[in-house]
């Protein structure tokens, strides 16, 4: 694909774009997964949150 | 009463993990396709008749700066909520925004940089619009700041809120800098009165990005709420162990 005499401009404006969004949806996906793993390590100990309590209750 | 029981219910942090559990991978999918089409669009359309190819540079810098003002609005609007209703959920909305607005903001700035050297000759220029993106920038990073420097989230959420909200003023000014001082920047051409000055050829692929990027925005708005819900819990979880092992400690 011939992107004339600025192409340099153009792939490196796409690239970091792509560079950016990439590094966004990782940390996105890591964030969440991390706090899981947190929260199921805890639930594991036996602590309980006191909403989570609450429901088990008859 | 009704109206506000039923918000209150789509509100509750575990009604909303449940919600967006189920709609997360719709909102993927959907944002992969609009990407996918609006990439192709991009590059199938053809040059501009002044710009030549850089005009493509426009299919991913518009949306990004769009982004970066609507996000900051939607920080504003969480703001908002947060002081008046002290909703943890509008404080766990503000504080997961403000890393993917100054994400955008960033974008915006640098592929307006890329843009603007071949146009204009230049990288950068101190001018309205310009100038006042890059204060959007700064509060965005202020933002971050604060609710990283305040331990409590509920004492942090305040003075975030406060700082978003008198912050705000800077959105109107981006919008019309353009109309209101000298500016290299261009003035509005697609959301203005009397309608759209760009050719449908190179509006259909912008239009079809801003839609890939408020879709990408939304998923990684909720995906940020997410975590920050479950770190809160976590952190709550974490102090009650802490409790119940000192008073443990105590009893014997």
């Amino acid at each position: 694909m011939d992107l004339g005499q600025h192409a340099a401009f153009i792939w490196v404006a796409y690239g970091a774009t792509a560079l950016i969004i990439g590094g966004l949806v990782a940390r996105a996906v890591m964030e969440e997964r991390q706090q899981k793993k947190a929260l199921i390590k805890l639930e594991a100990q036996g602590v309980r949150r006191r909403s989570a309590r609450g429901q088990s209750r008859p | 009463m009704k109206l506000m029981g039923k918000f209150a219910t789509l509100a509750n942090p575990s009604f909303f993990m449940g919600l967006t559990d189920r709609v997360l991978p719709w909102l993927a999918v959907v944002t992969a396709a609009l990407f996918a089409v609006g990439l192709y669009l991009s590059f199938a359309a053809p040059p501009d008749y002044q710009q030549g190819e850089t005009v493509r540079i426009m299919f991913i810098h518009v949306p990004a700066a769009w982004l970066a003002t609507m996000c900051y609005t939607l920080i504003a609007i969480s703001s908002v909520g947060s002081l008046i209703w002290r909703h943890p959920l509008a404080d766990v909305s503000a504080k997961a925004a403000a890393p993917i607005g100054a994400a955008f903001t960033f974008l915006a700035l640098l592929t307006g940089s890329l843009w603007g050297k071949p146009m204009w000759g230049t990288y950068w220029v101190w001018d309205a619009r310009l100038t006042s993106v890059l204060v959007l920038f700064f509060l965005y990073l202020g933002l971050i700041a604060l609710w990283d420097a305040i331990e409590e989230p509920s004492r942090a959420g305040r003075a975030a809120a406060i700082l978003a909200l008198v912050g705000f003023v800077n959105v109107p000014i981006i919008k019309f800098s353009v109309d209101w001082w000298n500016t290299l920047h261009q003035p509005a051409s697609v959301m203005r009165l009397g309608g759209s000055t760009i050719h449908p050829a190179l509006l259909t692929p912008l239009l079809v990005m801003a839609l890939a990027y408020t879709s990408l925005f939304l998923w990684l708005h909720i995906k940020a709420m997410r975590a920050e819900i479950l770190r809160r819990r976590v952190d709550a979880m974490t102090m009650l162990r802490v409790s119940q092992a000192a008073e443990l400690k105590a009893a014997e």
